[in-house]
């Protein structure tokens, strides 16, 4: 019943911001570089067996010497502080605050998903989502990485490189879309059974697309009652997430309130369609074993209607 | 000592042959199962060694094949989640500490001394204690598996989902006592090592005469034992957080998840080179003899390989550049680690050299070594990559690393493994391996690596994470891991092959004589399978390829006097090798086995009661109190 959430590239070769585009301009020249290295010492050593058979002689001492000081100093030292000097230039410039300041997003890695935490000047939490990270185009973001439970890492390859996020540690990472584009993210940190699909989405919006989003998530749920939120809170879903505006407030799962404007289900895995929905509610475990979601088999209308209200959370 | 002594073996008069059988009776080790459990000289230790660790090394082989097999499609549900995570730890663990270390401990246990023309090792009850706390602990860890107990944090443990709150079952509590418990095993092969290479060389094998296989072995056992207690140290203190309720690593108490990964790495990244050393020594060697010459800058290697090893020390910091360390601090740690370039640099330009016009004898651990080269420059290559900082926050954690790890892990370690298998399988067991099954073996094992690893570059590229139990589809990874997984199975057969040649040869392959590749260096003056003493008389050694000089002046020098009715070996000076006095080396015996058992009993109690501390400590005492018993006085008859 697995139907992947697919859109999105993934890849560290396709930059769609500045800081991976610095990343993966270095990676060609040590790719170029690397390879002519290959080339020339298996080369070398190609030719140094292959004269045995002609009957050519030993190097002279010097000759040697003059051999092994070049390719076994002279290049390797090359190479150090070539490695060492683009790493610390682009390091700093990829981690760096510098560029224009966008909105300060708290990451939270938590078992198996990711939460989205949007601040506002002050600090306070505006919205909550889970698994889709908005960005404005063009501005530098403030990703505030955090776990309570194990570590993970956040990595959108098309953008900038991963970063840990480590009990204990609140990390820094800044992303800066250069256009509207939407990429996957995944956990790069082996955190236990769910790591394997533990995906997340980044999309990048214009500011006006972004601030009209945000709006929307900062407000209450679009439903509050019907016999679908009955049906939600007596199988016990309120203990886990919250739906803002009502009694639902629990911290455990992803915040539901906005839930039918996400794109995707479980961490990126399953596209959010009503089928899914309801596979995900009832079968949960043959989708992601080991996710801390109890299975929920209701009778059919009551999953109707829950998966009806489910897919009104605008 | 005397010049031009022949040696004892050879010599047709009665006298001679009664005194080479009285000395092989002595060093004789007894037969039967119940003197199996007796055995200390370092032949019998080091081939059961190399065995165990070969037996490990397919079995975690095995396992890798199922978790290629589970990730040749995507979404597929060949393992669960939880059996894939069982698996990759113990494949991990495995290839790791009960195969790639004791298996480079193996060969140099059993060669180091007979290359420098000892009798035995310095303390061969130390020797056995060592491989039954590696047979015991090895094979627990390993049965954790089909028993359901195997761990499932990954081979590197990392808290807190190895902690008590995220790994409530045994898993973990198996990895912490039985690697601690492994890791005694390889501090005593070391310390073993290093006394035996400093203190009882032959005489005249001044420190510049020895070969560079033995330099290898010498810095890889200092680099044990300062690496080795490092992860002892945080075995332990998780094994305490587990057990005894300390809270060393947890957060909410103020204890630190980044500790474990310093102290991890601080020993995680001097192992690479633990495994790598050992492997470029046995390079060196099978260059020498298969071209017939000496290697070119004996000085420049053995400074390359110390310089190995004190970089190594310094690099830790490479595995944890995505953790937020400061910028500046890893831009240091990013120049060490780039500096080993240097002296791998020099060790591969200083065998080219060697090897340019050389008239080689192409067989199979000549391919192997070429094997190796192709593969560990491509593996160190990619290791500069990723001691960029900027570059490995891209590629950390994902299947560019393991591309890395395995080119220079297979390609840099197993690759010189099998060389010296086939280099060394003559003297072990006195036959040759077939050439034939050899080739194909390496051929197999050549194409399939790079199927297998070459592909795994681009996947971590364009976004594959590692230790993932599977992925979704349409990420333009299923057919790059399609390849993978078929690589893998080349790879595997290629491996198959030579564990058949080398049952078959050792069955009924050709009678391989003393000296079958006309080797310089000491091993290969002795019997093939050396005899139980080694050397009937000890060899003295006038210059660096004494086998080589021996023939040019027909004539070799030996060391006279030792007693014919006990186990003595020559005790030399450090330096220059001059004779200093003679060490008496103690016979079979049973306490190093027995004093293993207590001591395994003890530490796989712990995981159930910490009382098993103090009765561990107190029946250990017990044992060591057996094993020390004096000897009753020796008498000259």
């Amino acid at each position: 019943m697995i139907l992947a959430a697919c859109d999105g590239s993934q890849s560290a070769l396709d930059p769609g911001g500045p800081d991976a585009h610095a990343i993966a301009l270095l990676s060609q020249w040590m790719f170029a570089a690397g390879a002519f290295v290959f080339v020339v010492t298996v080369g070398m050593l190609l030719v140094a067996v292959s004269l045995g058979r002609t009957g050519a002689r030993q190097l002279s001492f010097r000759r040697s010497a003059i051999v092994v000081l070049i390719g076994g100093v002279a290049a390797p030292i090359v190479a150090i502080v070539a490695v060492a000097a683009s790493g610390a230039l682009i390091g700093d410039e990829t981690e760096g605050a510098q560029g224009p300041e966008g909105p300060e997003i708290v990451v939270a890695g938590r078992m198996w998903w990711w939460e989205f935490r949007y601040l506002d000047d002050d600090g306070e939490v505006i919205a909550v989502t889970a698994n889709e990270l908005h960005l404005p185009v063009g501005e530098r973001a403030r990703l505030r990485l955090v776990s309570d439970n194990v570590i993970h890492s956040f990595w959108a390859p098309n953008l900038q490189g991963k970063t840990d996020l480590i009990p204990g540690v609140e990390n820094v990472l800044f992303f800066q879309p250069d256009a509207p584009g939407t990429w996957r993210a995944q956990c790069a940190e082996f955190c236990g059974l769910q790591h394997g699909l533990m995906g997340g989405l980044v999309i990048a919006e214009p500011r006006a697309e972004y601030d009209a989003w945000l709006a929307g998530q900062a407000a209450d749920a679009a439903v509050t009652e019907g016999p679908g939120f009955d049906a939600f809170m007596d199988l016990g879903c309120g203990e886990c997430h919250t739906i803002r505006g009502t009694a639902a407030a629990g911290e455990a799962g992803p915040d539901l309130t906005h839930l039918a404007s996400r794109r995707t289900l479980a961490a990126a895995t399953l596209p959010n369609t009503p089928g899914n929905l309801g596979g995900w509610i009832t079968d949960t475990h043959s989708v992601k074993p080991g996710a801390k979601m109890p299975a929920s088999v209701p009778k059919p209308e009551r999953l109707h209607a829950l998966i009806r209200f489910l897919g009104a959370l605008e | 000592m005397s010049r031009a002594t022949l040696d004892l073996r050879g010599r047709e008069d009665e006298a001679s042959r009664e005194e080479l059988e009285q000395i092989e009776r002595v060093w004789r080790s007894p037969p039967g199962f119940l003197g199996w459990f007796t055995h200390v000289n370092h032949t019998n230790i080091g081939r059961r060694f190399i065995v165990t660790s070969l037996v490990f090394f397919l079995l975690s082989g095995v396992l890798g094949l199922l978790m290629r097999w589970q990730l040749s499609g995507p979404l597929n549900d060949f393992l669960d989640p939880d059996t894939y995570n069982r698996i990759m730890t113990v494949h991990g663990t495995a290839m790791m500490f009960l195969f790639a270390i004791p298996a480079m401990e193996g060969v140099a246990i059993y060669i180091a001394p007979l290359m420098i023309g000892a009798r035995d090792m310095a303390f061969p009850r130390l020797n056995a204690f060592g491989y039954y706390v590696y047979l015991i602990g090895g094979t627990i860890f390993f049965l954790s598996l089909p028993l359901g107990l195997a761990p499932a944090a990954g081979w590197f443990s990392y808290v807190p989902l190895s902690g008590p709150e995220f790994a409530r079952d045994y898993g973990v509590d198996i990895w912490t006592t039985m690697i601690t418990f492994i890791e005694v095993s390889a501090l005593t092969a070391a310390v073993e090592l290093i006394v035996t290479i400093l203190k009882l060389r032959a005489p005249g094998m001044s420190l510049n005469r020895m070969p560079i296989f033995v330099w290898a072995i010498l810095v890889t056992a200092f680099m044990i034992i300062f690496a080795m207690p490092s992860v002892i140290v945080a075995s332990s203190l998780l094994m305490m957080d587990r057990l005894i309720d300390t809270q060393f690593f947890n957060v909410d108490a103020g204890g630190s998840a980044l500790l474990w990964q310093h102290l991890f790495w601080f020993f995680g990244h001097p192992e690479v080179y633990i495994i790598l050393l050992p492997a470029l020594g046995i390079v060196s060697a099978v260059i020498v003899t298969f071209t017939q010459r000496p290697l070119f800058g004996y000085t420049a290697l053995v400074l390359a390989l110390v310089g190995v090893g004190m970089v190594s020390f310094g690099l830790w910091v490479h595995h944890m550049y995505t953790t937020g360390l400061p910028l500046l601090g890893r831009t240091f740690f990013m120049a060490a680690s780039a500096m080993i370039a240097i002296p791998s640099g020099v060790q591969i330009y200083c065998w080219i050299v060697t090897l340019w016009g050389a008239r080689i004898r192409w067989a199979t651990p000549m391919l192997w070594v070429l094997g190796f080269f192709a593969i560990f420059v491509l593996g160190g290559l990619t290791g500069v990559m990723v001691a960029s900082v900027p570059f490995d926050r891209q590629v950390h954690d994902t299947y560019f690393v393991v591309a890395h790890f395995h080119y220079v892990l297979v390609g840099g370690a197993v690759f010189p493994l099998m060389a010296g298998l086939y280099y060394w399988f003559p003297k072990i067991t006195g036959r040759m391996m077939s050439e034939r099954l050899g080739r194909w073996s390496f051929a197999l094992t050549f194409v399939g690596f790079n199927l297998t690893f070459f592909p795994m570059h681009q996947l971590g590229l364009i976004g594959m994470p590692r230790r993932v139990w599977t992925y979704l589809p349409e990420r333009g990874w299923d057919w790059l891991n399609m390849l993978v997984t078929f690589g893998a199975f080349i790879l595997a057969a290629g491996f198959a092959l030579t564990a058949i040649n080398a049952i078959r040869s050792a069955l009924r392959g050709e009678a391989a004589g003393d000296n079958p590749w006309n080797a310089p260096t000491l091993e290969w003056a002795t019997a093939s399978p050396p005899l139980n003493c080694n050397f009937a008389r000890q060899p003295a050694v006038e210059d660096d390829h004494p086998i080589w000089s021996w023939e040019d002046t027909g004539q070799r020098a030996v060391v006279g006097g030792l007693s014919t009715t006990r186990r003595e070996t020559l005790v030399t000076t450090l330096l220059d090798a001059r004779p200093q006095s003679v060490q008496v080396l103690p016979g079979p015996t049973p306490w190093p086995f027995v004093t293993a058992v207590i001591t395994s009993v003890a530490f796989l109690g712990l995981i159930f009661s910490p009382w098993f501390f103090v009765i561990g400590v107190f029946s250990a005492f017990a044992g060591f109190v057996l094993w020390f018993w004096p000897r009753r006085p020796y008498r000259e008859e």
